[in-house]
């Protein structure tokens, strides 16, 4: 809530700065700026760079002052960590009255530190107490275990830091909070801070280096690249066998009768079934190896790209076909030099949607069975607590997608540049 | 010498939910060799479906379309077709598109290319030679569409409305290379139009049809096309007999929709 709420004004004030700064350097009208004629007119809205960049140095910028980077100046509080003490005051079965002091040190996961020290003088039947505490964590307090005549029942603490406490109170000292349990014990925790732990979000610097890690020594004795590469190469053979017999079947819906009647129950049916669902029989046919994962694709890309090349054919203007026909073209010479180039753009299209869901295909069938690939690499790593991999694989899965749609367009407008504009 | 000859053609088309439609009955008409034959009428009146018969995209229901003797029965490059528009390929150059027909009858292009280069320069299309067909305005668009016509050497050229979307301007224009061309080539074709003016102004002939059944309501011969050969458009129209025509035609063609609405609303 509290990130939201930062994140909502970060964008408000990028906003107001932006507009501030456009003012003072145009100080003409122009037709953008007076936009009543255009108002409403998607295309005058185009993306304001600044705004994503803004935005995107925003979300690492929040997500930085949250897990304590190095990459951001400005930090939200985090745990407290050093040195910190309070007294307690305790009554024993005589009636008398002492005080004592619990000396914490608290420390950050993984660092090897000794305990801190207590101070030398003890009088009293009080007897001071050294702990460590990992940082985010809490720590059961025994005052009575060392305190002379702390196992006698009448025994008891009813101060700290001259606050008094009864079993189920709380009561705060100068770094955390301290609770009583019903039994007399002490828990104490350390103030935690706004800071996210690593166990639950790592700082940028910990994925970066953990890529720099699993990019040289491999996760699961598979290097990270061959982790991706499969799950890469499951995609482009189940894209590519589902266009192969995919792209062909289109074409014989859309031009003959019989297989349109033929097929249409069949990928009428299969097109709303989500591929996911078919993991489990998958799995039951062909287990889980390559062969499972790359049919599960195929059956993913199929009936897109029949679907998409049945659409390209049906959707030829019967002039274009009625002016080869006029110009002395065969049928074959049509369905070549008319038919197939003019479905491109469809099946273009229909090659975008079956990528895209062939990668999130690749990736949950990994989640559910695999021995190598990034959606393996993931839910491992999830097991073992390694936010840090996880993290770092949904970025790299999250790339991976979103180039492979740059790439699809780069080529859509290299292959069909007159798409959208017959 | 009659070259075209359309021999009573009838045409009934079946609707789905039972019944049917007459969009022609016993249409008969001649043409000669190098004859423009502008067909006009209200929509409905059966012209588009003439046309694809005599392209032989449609078979009629009765009668038979001969051209040289021979019996049409399905589309040939004798008869060139020219579309209002989106009939062009936007996967090839201009000159492709032009060289369509050629290639795919198989010619060698040393034999084709001197005629596409011949015929960019006829529609005023010299240095768009290589741009593609979707970088190029409506009424360019339409200039390569009657040059991929020509390049086939067609007998006869059908136009269905070849200048129904360009704006009053261009259309003016293109009415200009129509007339030049068919002077030039000497080829028969057949115009059909929504537009009283263009069908006065191009046809030699002028053929009225009725709908309902689809027939010819009345024929004219006309002198404006010729005269209009190599002049102002915008002369021509002035002559008080164009306007007289365009006034008779125009009240005839009012009296059918007139009729038409009227019949429509017995109906309803």
């Amino acid at each position: 809530m509290i990130v939201f709420l930062i994140y909502a004004a970060i964008f408000g004030l990028a906003y107001l700065a932006y507009r501030f700064w456009e003012r003072t350097r145009h100080h003409l009208h122009d037709f953008t700026s007076l936009k009543t004629v255009t108002f409403g007119d998607e295309s005058t809205v185009a993306p304001n760079r600044f705004a994503s960049v803004i935005s995107i140095i925003a979300l690492f910028a929040i997500w930085g002052a949250f897990t304590g980077s190095v990459i951001t100046p400005l930090h939200v509080p985090g745990p407290f960590v050093g040195d910190a003490s309070f007294t307690y005051t305790a009554r024993n079965a005589a009636g008398e009255i002492d005080d004592a002091t619990v000396y914490m040190r608290v420390y950050r996961v993984g660092e090897e530190v000794p305990l801190p020290e207590t101070s030398a003088d003890q009088t009293g039947f009080a007897v001071d107490d050294a702990l460590k505490i990992g940082a985010w964590r809490s720590v059961l307090s025994r005052p009575n275990e060392n305190d002379v005549g702390g196992n006698e029942d009448s025994y008891s603490l009813i101060a700290i830091d001259g606050q008094p406490i009864a079993p189920g109170g709380t009561v705060r000292f100068s770094d955390g909070d301290v609770t009583m349990t019903s039994k007399g014990s002490l828990s104490i925790k350390p103030d935690k801070g706004w800071q996210m732990e690593p166990i639950w979000l790592p700082a940028p610097e910990a994925v970066v280096s953990r890529l720099g890690e699993i990019a040289t020594d491999g996760y699961k004795n598979v290097s990270l690249w061959e982790h991706l590469g499969y799950s890469l190469g499951r995609v482009i053979a189940g894209f590519v066998i589902g266009s192969i017999i995919g792209i062909p079947l289109g074409y014989a819906m859309g031009l003959s009768n019989w297989f349109r009647g033929w097929f249409d129950p069949i990928v009428e049916f299969m097109r709303p079934v989500p591929p996911l669902a078919l993991i489990p029989l998958i799995i039951i046919w062909f287990g889980i190896g390559e062969e499972g994962k790359v049919i599960l694709l195929f059956l993913a890309a199929l009936w897109i790209m029949t679907i998409s090349a049945r659409a390209g054919v049906s959707g030829v203007r019967i002039s274009k076909v009625h002016a080869a026909y006029s110009l002395g073209a065969s049928k074959w010479q049509i369905l070549r030099h008319v038919i197939v180039p003019n479905s491109l753009p469809e099946i273009f299209t229909g090659a975008r949607v079956a990528m895209g869901v062939c990668w999130g295909t690749v990736v949950a069938a990994e989640l559910v069975a695999a021995d190598r690939g990034a959606g393996m690499m993931i839910v491992n790593a999830s097991k073992f607590q390694l936010t840090d991999i996880v993290i770092l694989g949904i970025i790299l899965i999250g790339i991976i997608g979103y180039g492979i749609d740059i790439l699809m367009r780069i080529a859509e407008k290299w292959l069909v540049p007159w798409k959208g504009r017959g | 010498m009659g070259d075209l000859v359309i021999d009573s053609l009838s045409m009934r088309f079946d609707l789905p939910k039972g019944g049917s439609v007459q969009a022609l009955k016993n249409v008969s008409l001649e043409l000669a060799k190098g004859e423009l034959l502008a067909v006009l009428g209200p929509s409905g009146c059966g012209k588009t479906t003439l046309l694809n018969i005599v392209a032989g995209f449609l078979a009629p229901t009765a009668g038979k379309v001969t051209l040289n003797g021979k019996t049409v029965t399905g589309p040939g490059p004798e008869r060139g077709m020219v579309f209002q528009q989106g009939a062009l390929f936007e996967w090839m150059s201009v000159r492709r598109n032009i060289s369509f027909g050629p290639d795919m009858a198989g010619h060698p292009a040393s034999q084709t290319r001197p005629i596409v280069e011949n015929l960019l320069r006829t529609v005023g299309l010299q240095d768009f030679g290589d741009k593609m067909i979707y970088e190029l305005s409506g009424g360019m668009q339409q200039r390569v569409a009657l040059a991929r016509c020509l390049a086939n050497d067609p007998d006869v050229i059908l136009m269905d409305e070849p200048l129904g979307a360009l704006d009053a301007l261009t259309r003016e224009k293109m009415q200009g290379l129509v007339l030049k061309l068919w002077k030039e080539t000497g080829k028969t074709i057949i115009l059909i139009t929504h537009s009283v003016e263009e069908a006065l102004l191009l046809g030699e002939r002028l053929l009225v049809m009725a709908p309902r059944p689809g027939r010819i309501h009345k024929e004219y011969r006309l002198p404006f096309a010729e005269m209009g050969v190599g002049r102002d458009l915008r002369l021509v129209k002035k002559e008080p007999e164009f306007a007289e025509r365009r006034e008779e035609i125009l009240g005839m063609i009012w009296d059918m929709e007139e009729e038409i609405m009227g019949r429509q609303e017995e109906t309803a």
